[in-house]
């Protein structure tokens, strides 16, 4: 079974999803993922979803519970490039993903996760311990 | 009894050709009085002689009062043509099937002539004359109504695309004025024209104006919803604008709960806030005198 690729991106992950998972696929993956975001301490995850083209409940619920678990770890999730079949798909089937930020693709991903950084810095007053 | 009639009539048909045709002819001239702009006489004088004579060649091969036979394939295809033409240029039903109905009248008189002293023949004559021109008649009448359905579907296939513009307002600025009842369908089209639109263009909000929608039921917020969370998991944001002061009450009354979604009550309001939320300002270069 192929492995869905995690790369580590400056401070931030990056999963791109390039095959219409299977279930079993997208399981290993919120394994994988949060494991990663563990290990590598990372800010924020970006989950490029442009190649996708097949949805189901399923799926359309483990993209949520994979931002919801990166929030649990304290780190930021944006889905991106959703396509606009896949959209009214979701929609269709009432999966609010009220919970998930969403960018049109990885660059204005990217940025949010960066504003939303710096807003938090600024709101806590202080430098990160990293640095 | 068949054979017999279908050779008569034949017959009447082949002896009279010329005469019969002519006064055909002149029938549904006098009919068609008022629509010479629409069909040449020498248009019609053409379609009637092929007609005439594909009708002849069906009346002795085939059985005379049954058009589903193979014989009256050729005429009934060739009629097909000339109600589905006279649909498209814009006849009436009756003028269409007066095509056919015109016959009867020059038909009847050389009947008439032929077999005045035998009552009975007549009167059989007439009957599945009758009989066959009324079929040919109601033929031409289903087709005509069959093509005008097609006109009217592909007509409102084109408002649907017609009616659904996309226009980029400023980099990463769309907007949508819908104008018109929104269905279902309709809905449905809009949706993708815009979340297409989205994909295509890289912009990050979208307005929905609904200024030209004249009445906002339950369902018609549900298929806005819709659109705006559609757009929302792409990463886009959705803001409705253009809600006339009669159209708000009405969707307080009905208790429509719009949430966490922008609107707006002008397109103008619309841009200002999407101006703002990405980042562009506006001034005037100099002070209105």
């Amino acid at each position: 079974m192929d492995q869905i690729p995690i790369l580590k991106v400056g401070e931030f992950l990056l999963v791109s999803i390039q095959v219409d998972m299977h279930d079993r696929q997208a399981l290993s993956l919120q394994d994988d993922l949060t494991t990663q975001v563990v290990k590598t301490r990372a800010k924020g995850v970006l989950i490029d979803i442009s190649s996708l083209e097949i949805v189901d409940s399923f799926i359309g619920r483990m993209l949520g519970n994979m931002a919801s678990i990166t929030q649990v770890l304290g780190a930021h999730a944006v889905v991106v490039g959703m396509r606009p079949a896949v959209a009214i798909t979701i929609v269709e089937l009432g999966l609010s993903l009220t919970n998930v930020r969403t960018a049109l693709n990885v660059d204005k991903g990217m940025a949010l996760l960066r504003m939303q950084m710096n807003q938090e810095m600024n709101e806590g007053g202080h430098e990160p311990f990293e640095k | 009894m068949t054979t017999n009639t279908s050779n008569r009539a034949a017959d009447i048909f082949t002896r009279y050709e010329q005469p019969i045709l002519e006064d055909w002819l002149r029938e549904q001239l006098a009919a068609l009085t008022a629509r010479q702009d629409l069909i040449s006489e020498a248009d019609l004088r053409r379609q009637s002689t092929e007609l005439f004579a594909l009708f002849i060649s069906a009346c002795r091969t085939g059985s005379f009062t049954d058009i589903s036979t193979p014989g009256w394939k050729t005429v009934l295809e060739y009629l097909a043509n000339v109600s589905r033409t006279r649909a498209q240029q814009g006849f009436t039903p009756s003028e269409t099937a007066t095509v056919v109905f015109s016959i009867k009248q020059p038909l009847f008189a050389r009947l008439r002539q032929e077999l005045g002293a035998n009552a009975e023949a007549l009167a059989d004559e007439l009957w599945s004359a009758t009989v066959l021109l009324d079929k040919l008649g109601l033929y031409t009448t289903e087709v005509f109504l069959k093509s005008r359905e097609d006109i009217i579907k592909r007509q409102q296939a084109e408002m649907l695309e017609l009616s659904t513009p996309v226009v980029k307002l400023w980099d990463g600025v769309l907007a949508v004025p819908l104008v018109g009842t929104l269905d279902s369908a309709r809905t449905q089209v809009v949706m993708e024209g815009i979340l297409q639109s989205i994909v295509d263009t890289g912009s990050s909000m979208a307005i929905v104006d609904i200024t030209g929608v004249p009445i906002v039921d339950t369902l018609v917020a549900q298929h806005l919803l819709n659109t705006v969370f559609a757009a929302k998991l792409m990463g886009a944001q959705c803001i409705i604008s253009g809600i006339r002061p009669q159209i708000a009450q009405a969707m307080v009354h009905l208790g429509v709960e719009f949430g966490s979604v922008v609107t707006k009550a002008t397109l103008a309001d619309a841009l200002a806030y999407a101006f703002q939320q990405i980042g562009v300002t506006v001034t005037n270069k100099a002070p209105i005198a």
